[in-house]
């Protein structure tokens, strides 16, 4: 795989020289940067962005950056955003700044890496773009200076991005569609643009693009799942209403399901502070999603040896929270029957969550924050899959079995997350 | 040297079950707050999680959730003929420690005081006249009424989603609660907990003697429940560890399930553990509190000055810090003069066990506080004119815990220990059940509270001495109180039962119950009551202290409910009151 993608990338750098991005629009001279409607603005669409996840550091000063971005190609760090001339942006210019956000190029016109996901926030307009470098330019100043550019060779000549633009990223603002309603336009453009969601949720070729007939089908990253976001009714949102998925990004969770991993970091410093239209917008969007076309499983049966072992297992541990029909408990322990997550094709966000355990984001509409304690070191890895099995084939649940070796492979792999 | 620490609003010594409240409460204004916690810092799953919570070695044997005696104990003796001895091993009561303090390892049996209770001498001398009292008892007033706390229970128990079926709304009885209970605004946040087999039984015995049975208020939820802070708390498992354990299901109500999730999001709360405060600092006239110092994990001593100072330890600790603080006048028990330490009280327990043929009562079903009770011989809800004591409390049968090791009953007679022993277990284990009696203790002349003149703790500082024993009048009722508890069990139909009223003289090595009360009394009075009726210091208006340590002698029931009620009474105080008008609330 590494060695493919890194064949692919040499490739691409013999193909192209220089790939044109949109030219940048002059910027309206009516644009005020002092207004304090336009810097507030700017702040939510920060947020609703999520800039900080990567922009700051945990412990560190709001934005000055430095915080390692993961990427499978190697390891980035997040630039400093704060106005501090030397070290920050403080000397760009408005035009360098919405051409690093929409066309991925930074100050000089050297290329950024789509791990800053310019290839979504390209759909930003003009004006929010301006609005969020006018709030930026609010922020204390830090002298901060970060080496963004970990990568190993070859992937650290900036240059090769030339050829992964041009294969993989289409600059453009976001165009509404006609026909859809006002909101499911805002939720598109949410969605598609500032909030990157397919960043984490589409699954991505062997160069780390998107896949685009697979849009939101749901991938692994950072040793997570992030879960499938169509329409799919077992493991998508089908079963989700509209209320159910704005519950989940305001408060953590919603009947079914409980926001843990990564996710909890984008509920709790963007989506729980967002307003109630924009994501009911979101909600109406995603509902809008169509299912991939792919038949479920057929539902292992109970006598099956890990389906009878996993009954046993999960009676014994699970049962006592999450009940013995799986129902869990409102506002406390997810519902494991009829829970997309619980069905998705990849179980790594189930094997992490059962062997490190997990805690619900705690949000200020849902202050608990419950958690689940580990089993690493309780069950063996064949107990694990086991009792996954039982769960993802329980109580009308159909989903293919997890093996020992898969719990294994979640097990060994080290992690920081 | 201490190292001086920029000033804040309030400290809060101690962040267990009051220093929670008072400092969600006290946050809510906008000041700043810091808690000082001796302990580490706990939390459901990381602490006590249901992978292993349910350890009786670890935590009902080796005691790891509580203080370990090497790091703070105190000496006891039963009277001044003896010299005190400092407790090595804790036995009689469970010293909390950490944060949630003893709010993570009680059993949840959340009562409220009868309202007689609080009008204890003028209501006892009214019926029976002041002869009647024996000479050496030194009960009081709280200062306070029922009609007065009422709101205050209620907002602990809507706090803690407590499970129970009310006997009292607005004065009317309601079939099928507590009849004695004063009168309540509204039902309990959830209803009862579902009752295991024995205490059914008991209920049906209760009744067919004229007695008015109600399930026991459980702080260990029938169901889920989110409180008035949004907190989530689920349905209890009945897995039978509640007393000592922490609970990993979220069920039983404890800081960390109904306050710290709020309060660790408030920028203006601050907690600091493995801290322990040596004293409460004072300024030149000794009429008010500067701050506190505190020494940290690493030895390192520490100033924190503070605006106000709310006193928020386990009751024993309270009175501790206010000695070594030269705070109020300490009590003589010669003289009956000095308020810091006066009044110490405890509980007055006792049990029927009852051992049955062809009963399978399943007691690994279990849970803090499930059980069915009765009131009939509680406080003053009878004549005590004929028995010649005063007091009494709840009796019941209350399957409070499940567990394996300790949990086992055989009759008396029974090799301690082999293979007749384990014979024994097995034929008794599913069928034998031990029914409780949980009795008021009032306080007295010779129990009190005071400094050690000879041992001293790591820090250097004299240990806690507690003088105490019980009184006749304590036994008198104790025997009465398991008589007629008797009386129900034996209607139950058992092959034997063996009753075990309260003997003196008190032990400290046999647990009984962690209702250590009193030692800086509330009252109305400044010569007879540390604090005034909203327990701010007579003698230093700027500290409060709450906890069982407030109370003038203890009635018969788990303290818990009233020690939450009154740390939100003094809260209401401070905020609505003290804040605006820093100073005495009640002129001395």
């Amino acid at each position: 795989m590494q060695q493919s993608a890194l064949a692919g990338l040499l490739l691409i750098l013999g193909v192209c020289a220089a790939c044109a991005a949109e030219p940048v629009r002059p910027a309206k001279p009516a644009h005020d940067k002092q207004s304090f409607a336009e810097i507030e603005r700017g702040h939510y669409l920060a947020t609703a962005g999520d800039c900080a996840a990567c922009h700051t550091d945990p412990g560190g000063k709001p934005y000055a950056g430095g915080r390692p971005v993961e990427t499978p190609f190697g390891m980035l760090l997040a630039p400093n955003l704060t106005p501090d001339r030397a070290t920050g942006i403080g000397a760009w210019s408005d035009e360098d700044f919405v051409n690093a956000l929409l066309n991925g190029r930074g100050a000089g016109g050297t290329r950024l890496y789509p791990a800053m996901p310019y290839t979504y926030y390209t759909k930003i307009s003009r004006d929010d773009a301006l609005a969020i470098r006018a709030y930026l330019n609010t922020l204390e100043p830090v002298h901060n200076e970060v080496k963004s550019n970990q990568l190993p060779f070859p992937f650290n000549i900036r240059l090769t991005m030339a050829g992964w633009d041009l294969l993989f990223f289409h600059a453009g603002r976001f165009q509404p569609v006609a026909g859809k309603s006002d909101e499911w336009n805002r939720g598109a453009y949410l969605v598609e643009g500032p909030g990157h969601c397919g960043l984490c949720h589409t699954p991505k070729n062997f160069l780390g693009a998107d896949e685009t007939d697979n849009v939101l089908q749901g991938s692994v990253l950072q040793g997570w799942f992030a879960p499938d976001l169509t329409g799919d009714p077992r493991r998508g949102l089908g079963s989700w209403s509209a209320d159910d998925i704005v519950a989940y990004l305001k408060t953590g969770h919603n009947r079914i399901s409980f926001a843990t991993g990564p996710m909890s970091e984008v509920i709790s410093d963007s989506t729980s502070r967002m307003t109630d239209d924009d994501l009911k917008a979101i909600a109406a969007y995603l509902k809008d999603q169509a299912a991939p076309k792919e038949s479920p499983p057929a539902a292992m049966s109970a006598q099956n040896n890990s389906m009878r072992s996993g009954e046993t297992i999960y009676v014994d541990n699970c049962s006592a929270c999450h009940g013995p029909g799986g129902k869990g408990i409102t506002h406390l322990f997810p519902a494991l029957d009829d829970n997309p997550i619980v069905q998705s094709k990849d179980a790594t966000s189930l094997i992490r969550v059962t062997l490190e355990g997990a805690q619900n984001v705690a949000t200020q509409a849902a202050p608990t924050g419950p958690a689940m304690p580990a089993f690493y070191w309780k069950l063996s890895n064949a107990q694990i899959a086991d009792a996954l099995t039982y769960i993802r084939n329980s109580w009308g649940n159909r989903a293919s079995a997890v093996s020992s070796g898969q719990v294994d492979d979640v097990r060994s792999e080290p992690t920081q997350r | 040297m201490s190292q001086k620490l920029p000033a804040t609003d309030i400290v809060i010594i101690g962040l267990g079950w009051t220093g929670s409240i008072l400092a969600e409460a006290l946050t809510r204004t906008g000041l700043n707050v810091v808690a000082l916690e001796r302990g580490p810092w706990r939390d459901t799953s990381t602490d006590f999680p249901t992978t292993y919570a349910q350890d009786e070695l670890r935590y009902h044997i080796r005691h790891d959730l509580f203080l370990r005696p090497a790091q703070e104990t105190m000496t006891f003796r039963n009277n001044a003929n003896q010299t005190a001895l400092p407790i090595r091993t804790w036995g009689s009561f469970m010293p909390p420690n950490g944060v949630g303090g003893g709010g993570v390892h009680w059993n949840a049996e959340t009562w409220r005081f009868l309202p007689s209770d609080f009008q204890l001498r003028s209501h006892l001398v009214q019926r029976y006249g002041e002869k009647f009292l024996p000479e050496d008892m030194t009960i009081q007033d709280w200062g306070v009424t029922y009609e007065e706390m009422e709101p205050y229970y209620d907002k602990f128990e809507y706090l803690c989603g407590t499970s129970g079926k009310a006997g009292n709304i607005g004065g009317k009885k309601q079939a099928g609660g507590n009849p004695f209970e004063g009168p309540r605004a509204r039902d309990y946040p959830t209803p009862p907990q579902r009752q295991p087999y024995a205490p059914t039984l008991f209920a049906a015995a209760a009744r067919e003697l004229g007695y008015s049975p109600f399930p026991q208020p459980s702080g260990n939820l029938s169901q889920a429940y989110t409180n008035p802070l949004g907190v989530a708390l689920g349905p209890c498992t009945y897995c039978g560890f509640c007393e000592w354990f922490g609970c990993g299901n979220y069920s039983k109500a404890s800081p960390q399930t109904t306050l710290l999730p709020v309060l660790v999001r408030r920028p203006n709360f601050e907690a600091r553990t493995l801290c322990e405060v040596t004293r409460i600092n004072l300024d030149g006239s000794g009429k008010r509190a500067t701050g506190v110092t505190y020494v940290d994990a690493q030895g390192n001593v520490w100033e924190q000055p503070a605006e106000l100072v709310v006193l928020c330890a386990f009751q024993l600790f309270n009175v501790h810090l206010l000695l070594l603080s030269g705070i109020g006048k300490p009590y003589d028990p010669h003289s009956g003069e000095g308020v810091i330490g006066r009044n110490y009280s405890y509980q007055v327990t006792s049990s029927v066990d009852a051992f049955f043929d062809n009963k399978n009562f399943n007691p690994f079903v279990a849970s803090g506080a499930i059980g069915m009770c009765i009131d009939e011989f509680n406080g003053d809800n009878f004549d005590h004119g004929p028995h010649g004591f005063v007091g009494g409390g709840y009796m019941g049968a209350v399957q409070t815990n499940g567990r394996p090791i300790l949990g086992t009953r055989v009759p008396k007679g029974t090799p301690d220990w082999g293979a007749a022993w384990k014979k024994v277990v097995a034929e008794n284990y599913l069928s034998s059940y031990e029914a409780a009696t949980h009795g008021s203790c009032y306080s007295y002349r010779d129990a009190y509270l005071d400094l050690d003149p000879t041992y001293t703790d790591p820090l250097g500082r004299k240990l806690l001495r507690i003088n105490f024993d019980f009184h006749q009048n304590e036994m008198k009722m104790s025997a009465f109180l398991t008589d007629r508890l008797a009386e129900i069990i034996q209607k139950m139909g058992p092959r034997s039962i063996e009753k075990n009223p309260r003997k003196g003289p008190y032990t400290i090595t046999k647990y009984q119950t962690t209702h250590t009360c009193g030692g800086a009394i509330m009252g109305t009075d400044p010569k007879t009551s540390a604090l005034n009726r909203y327990l701010q210091s007579w003698d230093v208006p700027n500290l409060f202290v709450t906890g069982a340590t407030i109370f003038p002698q203890n009635a018969g029931y788990n303290p818990t409910g009233t020690v939450g009620a009154f740390a939100y009474w003094a809260a209401d105080a401070i905020v609505n009151q003290y804040l605006k008008h820093p100073g005495p609330l009640v002129p001395s």
